[in-house]
């Protein structure tokens, strides 16, 4: 067993990098399940999207640039995504929801391979965010260190709008009882139109952010939605707190499970999603009331 | 009265078939969708090109017929049915993944219809599962690997960790580079086989590498995980101290360029780059630029010499299925990867090995080719098959 304390350090920030991924990729869909009861599938698509959108942004100004409007890209496909399904699916239960959105993966893939063909693209990092940091007695590549801050921010930013704005309290009184926040005068739809739109824009910021580490494939969208559903289960769908706690989870069980038990490490994710489900279906953090 | 009528259908048959002889149906069975459809369409692509360059050189001529096997084994199998039984084709061409493979093969041995294997690497294929009916074109997973390891022993390196995606052909590149490195006299510090196709993230596995005491680090990685792997094994600045070999598709010409400057100073070996120097590889990176807009890949090659090796055939007088099997066993010629033939023990491809790094250029990254390392047949591995018969 290694008895360097560099090197465990090295995975816990392995692990947390990983988690924040995760954490930016599923919070988009917590929200929209737990404020809407809307199973999005195709969130994994979006992502894809968002990754392609910031490689074509960002071959023409640079990182920055595909930072900031991939997601806003990716909010307005969700916009339209929203006026011509999801509106009308609203009502129309699980079942259907799961149906339609599944389709809407392949739909997508095939749509990226027509747009921007099937060889890989990729993303080259910005100068400042290229080489390593010194974090806590180790290095640590500059771009994963980003990643890390980057989703503590969001998380940051999603925790205030949540708990301490009107929107938040609005969003909240529509989640508790949607009829009665109409009845008080809040625009129910809207909200639920806007947070769905910001819940498209995470998916996207989460395929910009991943883009660099990986490569922008068409695949990249199945690929990722298996441990993002993972994290929700694990997490228990609701409010952000939960969405965090399953993204943790799931990071470091992979990481320290591919580096203490590498045979095991595909399975042991999988023997903790069915643990939870077996002991607590809920998930390990379930919504009160 | 019934009699005369079945004599004359036979006689027509007959007739027909004879009318037909130069005309050879090709079906192409290829990924032209799902993750291996690049590679398809560049196979296709080396495919065209060598009927385009070599088809003037025989008489017969050439009829495509494609089919999408969407690396589902169930789907390939039924295309190949229908290509074997409904399109009624003479040879079958192409098979990316060695699963498709795996479900197409007693099809076809069954059948006795030829096929030209252009990518599927599994040893199996022409080893205790080989047929007369099945060669191949392209390389075997331990063909490639296996020079390596000596050639890495005499460039000094001692201590070599790997790193290879958990399924089939990870584990027989790995092997057998394995068995050449210890055998010369190296020592495999660690090993590491990573989920295929569910690693996003490297970092675990390349932070354990590092701390292993390794000269070096030897892995098989191609396609997304290739580029996955390669940017984040330089972000974490491991290159300097711990130089990345590799089997060739970790930096393949078809993607390099997406890994862009972390793909510098990694060195691979292939059985085809495009900087190979010689007048055949010339003539095909010419052609396919011209065609495509860019250097070809491995996988072009190998769509190439499928071609080249089904006009070979025909030049020797095949014209129909079981004379192409034949023939096609006894094929040989010099192409853009060197003097090629085919092992009639094995129906296995016999080519030189190339080791390369990935160097910068103004116009982007290249390959520099390092070394060219001889021919080797693979061993027979449980093949039993009939001689060549003339």
């Amino acid at each position: 067993m290694i008895t360097d304390l560099g090197f465990w350090t090295l995975q816990a920030l392995n692990a947390l990098q990983l988690s924040m991924l995760l954490f930016l990729l599923s919070v988009g869909l917590t929200v929209i399940f737990g404020l809407m009861h809307f199973v999005n599938l195709a969130h994994g698509a979006l992502y894809a999207l968002g990754a392609y959108f910031a490689a074509s942004v960002a071959a023409m100004w640079g990182y920055w640039a595909a930072l900031l409007l991939a997601p806003v890209a990716v909010a307005g496909v969700g916009v339209l995504l929203y006026s011509g399904f999801i509106q009308r699916m609203r009502k129309s239960g699980p079942m259907a929801q799961v149906l339609v959105t599944f389709g809407l993966i392949f739909v997508l893939l095939d749509m990226t391979r027509i747009v921007w063909g099937d060889l890989p693209l990729a993303i080259e990092v910005p100068a400042m965010l290229g080489g390593r940091l010194a974090v806590l007695g180790v290095e640590y590549p500059t771009y994963r260190v980003f990643i890390i801050v980057l989703g503590l921010v969001v998380l940051g930013g999603l925790a205030f709008v949540l708990g301490r704005t009107q929107i938040g309290a609005m969003i909240r009184a529509g989640v508790d009882n949607d009829e009665m926040a109409a009845c008080l005068g809040i625009n129910v739809e809207r909200l639920f139109f806007c947070v769905f739109c910001v819940g498209c824009a995470l998916a996207g910021l989460a395929g910009v952010v991943a883009a660099p580490l990986l490569s922008v494939s068409p695949d990249m969208s199945l690929q990722i939605l298996i441990p993002t559903l993972i994290v929700i289960v694990i997490g228990g769908l609701c409010l952000l707190q939960r969405g965090v706690a399953g993204a943790l989870l799931f990071g470091f069980v992979q990481t320290f499970g591919a580096v203490l038990a590498p045979q095991l490490s595909s399975v042991l994710i999988y023997a903790l999603l069915a643990a939870v489900l077996v002991i607590k279906p809920v998930g390990l953090f379930p919504a009160k009331g | 009265m019934k009699t005369t009528t079945l004599a004359a259908l036979g006689l027509a048959t007959t007739i027909a078939t004879t009318a037909t002889a130069e005309d050879i149906r090709v079906g192409l069975l290829l990924p032209y969708s799902g993750v291996y459809a690049a590679l398809g369409n560049e196979i296709d692509a080396g495919f065209e090109l060598g009927l385009e360059q070599f088809g003037s050189e025989t008489d017969a001529t050439f009829e495509i017929v494609r089919e999408d096997t969407e690396v589902k084994p169930p789907v390939a199998l039924g295309k190949a049915k229908k290509l074997i039984l409904q399109e009624n084709v003479d040879v079958i061409a192409g098979i990316v993944s060695s699963g498709v493979l795996g479900a197409v093969r007693d099809m076809v041995h069954g059948a006795a219809v030829p096929l030209i294997v252009a990518n599927a690497g599994n040893d199996g294929a022409t080893g205790a599962d080989c047929s007369p009916f099945i060669t191949r074109m392209s390389f075997s997973n331990g063909q490639v690997n296996r020079p390596m390891g000596t050639w890495m022993y005499e460039q000094g390196v001692r201590k070599v960790y790997t790193l290879a995606p958990d399924y089939a052909a990870g584990r027989q590149m790995i092997d057998a580079f394995e068995a050449t490195f210890t055998a010369a006299g190296g020592e495999i510090v660690g090993q590491d086989f990573t989920p295929f196709q569910k690693t996003q993230d490297f970092g675990p596995y390349l932070t354990h590498a590092k701390s292993s005491g390794a000269d070096a680090v030897y892995v098989f990685y191609a396609g997304g995980e290739a580029i996955s792997f390669v940017k984040q094994y330089d972000s974490f600045g491991l290159k300097p101290e711990l130089p990345l070999y590799g089997s060739g598709f970790l930096t393949s010409s078809l993607y390099v360029n997406a890994q862009g400057p972390a793909a510098e100073g990694v060195i691979a070996v292939s059985h085809y780059v495009p900087t190979i120097e010689n007048d055949a590889n010339a003539k095909f990176v010419d052609g396919f630029t011209a065609n495509v807009g860019r250097a070809p890949s491995e996988f072009a090659v190998q769509g190439y010499d499928a071609a080249r090796a089904l006009i070979e055939a025909t030049k020797a007088g095949a014209t129909d299925r079981a004379s192409l099997a034949n023939a096609l066993r006894q094929v040989t010629f010099d192409g853009p990867r060197g003097t090629l033939s085919i092992d009639p023990a094995t129906n296995n491809i016999v080519q030189p090995i190339y080791t390369y790094e990935t160097v910068a250029r103004a116009d982007g990254l290249t390959q520099k080719v390092l070394a060219q390392l001889p021919s080797e047949a693979d061993p027979a591995n449980g093949c039993v098959m009939d001689p060549v018969s003339n």
